[in-house]
């Protein structure tokens, strides 16, 4: 764990220097970055104790969802270390057990009183989805908010350091982080607001058919009316059981790239890549690309499930890529420091005296995401498991309304996909809230959106998503109207 | 199941669609688009200043270069989100043919830098020798001279 000092993409822009305490030690850091990120620097990556069996606890998902990383921060308990910036001063504590709310030291915090604040269009999240949801509707001259609760905009774009695929609309051939950028400018120069460090913890709607979102921004409540809202929360990575899967050094694969390509730290030195998707392939690539060595990428499947290209990027450099091999368990007792990985036969049993033990500190799971549904379900919108879009989803319509009048879905949070397919459902539904509004000149740029996210999802590889949104329209049906 | 789904790796047989002729080499430079998934992408269509790359029947089609047209410019190279074109010219010398890669890992290697030429599977075919090392789009770009034999071979370099 260490600063990347020479990149081959992206430079880091590095903040003025701050210091904090961390346990009892002054720790140096930089003004932008989060608690972990400045923790990985100086090589701390245990930031908490679990409940029960007091086992070491390090970051996982990195972008606010796992609650892996819960510290005390001046003296609140709970607070998630990654996604808030650090701050000249700040007290960090390791959090043992459950977080407990000292009373007394709570009310020596200054607390700023709610607010409220008024608005026609409530986007949450600021992935791809949400971008453009909020690029299309202060285009069209609409009040938004855009909400997130990451330092930046931008979703798992920001750490996006390939080229996308897709086609020039979609911004193909451009990187992540770069459309991320753009977008976020092109709404900047709106009237449109774009709240950062900002969660969202309910949806509720008025009597009169409009909505109050709740928000927590800085040690203050704000209260947002709305006529309409966006769900773009984006998803969460899929855990896998095997013994050790708790040690700091297990990662997700989107945690891993946000330390390194957001805040130009490495995770550790040697890696093992757990899946062979995309998003594995392409953060062992990026791996590569921050010095870190890759020992292997193991798949349960067969065959390389994400595009060959990925996959031959890597091979390209030796990393190996071992289908019909799994990860049997992490060694280490407070850290990451090896891995074992075994054979699968066909049936995904595991072939005895298979076994080889890999000398790495990082293990990196890249098994899939899971749809970030919980304010889809606080709200009271319908859901249900659709296993083609990765887990439960709400269901919605073609114009991606919810069950619930005035509450809409795009992205990942409506179903894993890419963010080309996010950057289009964020547009359609925007669209239809403004249709919903009444601004019925929308209709045509919807039925175009509509037939451009077609044609992304055609093709065999598209096969499985269209087979889960048909699942859902086919519900939508009925419950939907 | 075909192997290259299994290893990553694939054959001259896999892109044998993606090789001209004889002749064509004869030529001059011209471009090898080892891109042969159905995959919805296809900014190397827009970037072809010469239209030689068209991808018919949807975006998830493969691409096929005319290489009539094709000029082996390389403007292709740096766009391509799978880093899958190669600019492959025999005409370079008696024995040698020069490849224009993409790489993106850090350093970049220095002109008349010798290098190692690793081939679809990483393994080192041959020392190489740097010709000219440029950055485009944020991506290197590098062009190596490597024996005629080792042209459709060698597909990387270890600097
Ligand atoms: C390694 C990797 C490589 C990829 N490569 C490609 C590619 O080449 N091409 C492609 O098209 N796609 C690619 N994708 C997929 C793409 O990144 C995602 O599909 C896309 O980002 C989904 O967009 P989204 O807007 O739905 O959600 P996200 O980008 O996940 O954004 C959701 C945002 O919502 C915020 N949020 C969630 N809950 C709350 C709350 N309660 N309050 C406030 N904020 C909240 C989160 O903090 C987050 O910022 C890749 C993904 C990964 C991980």
């Amino acid at each position: 764990m260490s600063r990347i000092k020479k990149h081959p993409i992206l430079s880091f822009k590095k903040g003025r220097e701050i210091h904090f305490i961390f346990d009892g030690h002054q720790i140096k850091a930089y003004q932008g970055e989060t608690i972990v990120a400045a923790l990985h620097a100086v090589g701390i990556r245990e930031l908490s104790k679990s409940i029960d069996l007091h086992r070491p606890r390090g970051l996982f998902c990195s972008i606010g969802k796992c609650s892996s990383c819960l510290m005390l921060v001046n003296g609140v308990p709970n607070v998630k270390a990654c996604v808030t910036a650090v701050e000249e001063g700040m007290i960090v504590e390791s959090q043992g057990g459950k977080g407990m709310l000292d009373i007394q030291r709570i009310k020596t915090i200054p607390r700023k009183p709610p607010k409220i604040v008024n608005t026609e269009l409530t986007i949450v999240g600021s992935g791809p989805a949400g971008l453009s949801a909020a690029k299309t509707s202060s285009k069209l001259g609409v009040p938004t908010l855009l909400v997130d609760e990451n330092p930046k905009a931008g979703g798992q774009l920001v750490k996006q350091t390939h080229k996308f695929f897709g086609s020039k609309d979609q911004k193909a051939g451009v990187r992540g982080i770069d459309i991320a950028d753009g977008l976020h400018e092109e709404i900047k120069a709106s009237n449109s607001r774009v709240l950062t460090q900002a969660a969202v913890l309910g949806l509720y709607r008025e009597d009169n058919g409009n909505f109050t979102v709740i928000l927590k921004r800085d040690n203050q409540l704000i209260e947002v009316k709305t006529i309409a809202i966006i769900i773009a929360t984006g998803a969460m990575e899929k855990m896998l059981a095997f013994p050790n899967n708790d040690l700091p050094g297990v990662y997700g694969a989107g945690a891993v790239q946000t330390l390194m390509n957001v805040y130009g730290v490495k995770p550790g030195e040697r890696a093992l890549m757990v899946g062979a998707g995309n998003v594995g392939l392409i953060v062992a690539y990026q791996l590569l690309q921050a010095g870190v060595a890759v020992e292997a990428v193991v798949e349960a499947m067969p065959k390389i499930s994400g595009y060959h290209v990925h996959a031959a990027k890597l091979r390209r450099f030796g990393v190996p890529i071992l289908t019909s091999h799994s990860i049997k368990k992490a060694l280490g007792r407070t850290k990451v420091e090896g891995a074992t990985i075994i054979k699968l036969d066909k049936n995904f049993k595991p072939v005895e005296d298979t076994e080889q033990d890999i000398d790495v500190d990082i293990v990196c799971l890249a098994v899939g995401l899971n749809p970030s549904t919980e304010l889809a379900r606080q709200a009271g919108c319908e859901c249900h498991w659709i296993p083609e879009l990765g887990g439960y989803v709400p269901i919605y319509n073609l114009n991606l309304r919810t069950t619930i009048k005035g509450i809409y879905v795009a992205g990942d949070s409506a179903g894993i996909g890419e963010a080309s397919t996010a950057i289009i459902e964020g547009k359609i539904a925007a669209l239809s809230a403004l249709l919903g509004m009444g601004r019925k000149e929308v209709i045509q740029s919807r039925g175009k959106a509509f037939k451009e996210l077609e044609s992304l999802r055609a093709g065999p590889l598209g096969r499985v998503v269209r087979e889960g949104k048909r699942k859902i329209f086919r519900i939508a049906e009925e419950v939907v109207n | 199941m075909s192997e290259w789904e299994k290893t990553g790796v694939l054959s001259l047989n896999d892109i044998s669609g993606s090789i001209p002729s004889r002749e064509r080499f004869k030529a001059g430079p011209v471009a090898i688009i080892e891109c042969i998934q159905h995959i919805p992408c296809n900014p190397c269509v827009d970037a072809c200043p010469f239209d030689a790359i068209s991808i018919n029947g949807g975006m998830t089609e493969t691409p096929k270069v005319d290489f009539q047209l094709c000029t082996g410019c390389g403007t292709c190279v740096s766009i391509c989100p799978g880093l899958a074109i190669f600019i492959v010219d025999l005409t370079y010398s008696d024995k040698k043919a020069t490849i224009l890669l993409p790489y993106e890992l850090s350093p970049l290697p220095n002109s008349g830098d010798k290098v190692k030429g690793l081939d679809r599977g990483g393994n080192c075919l041959a020392d190489v020798e740097v010709l000219k090392a440029t950055k485009k789009n944020g991506s290197g770009l590098v062009s190596i001279a490597v024996d005629k034999e080792l042209a459709m071979e060698i597909r990387n370099i270890e600097v």
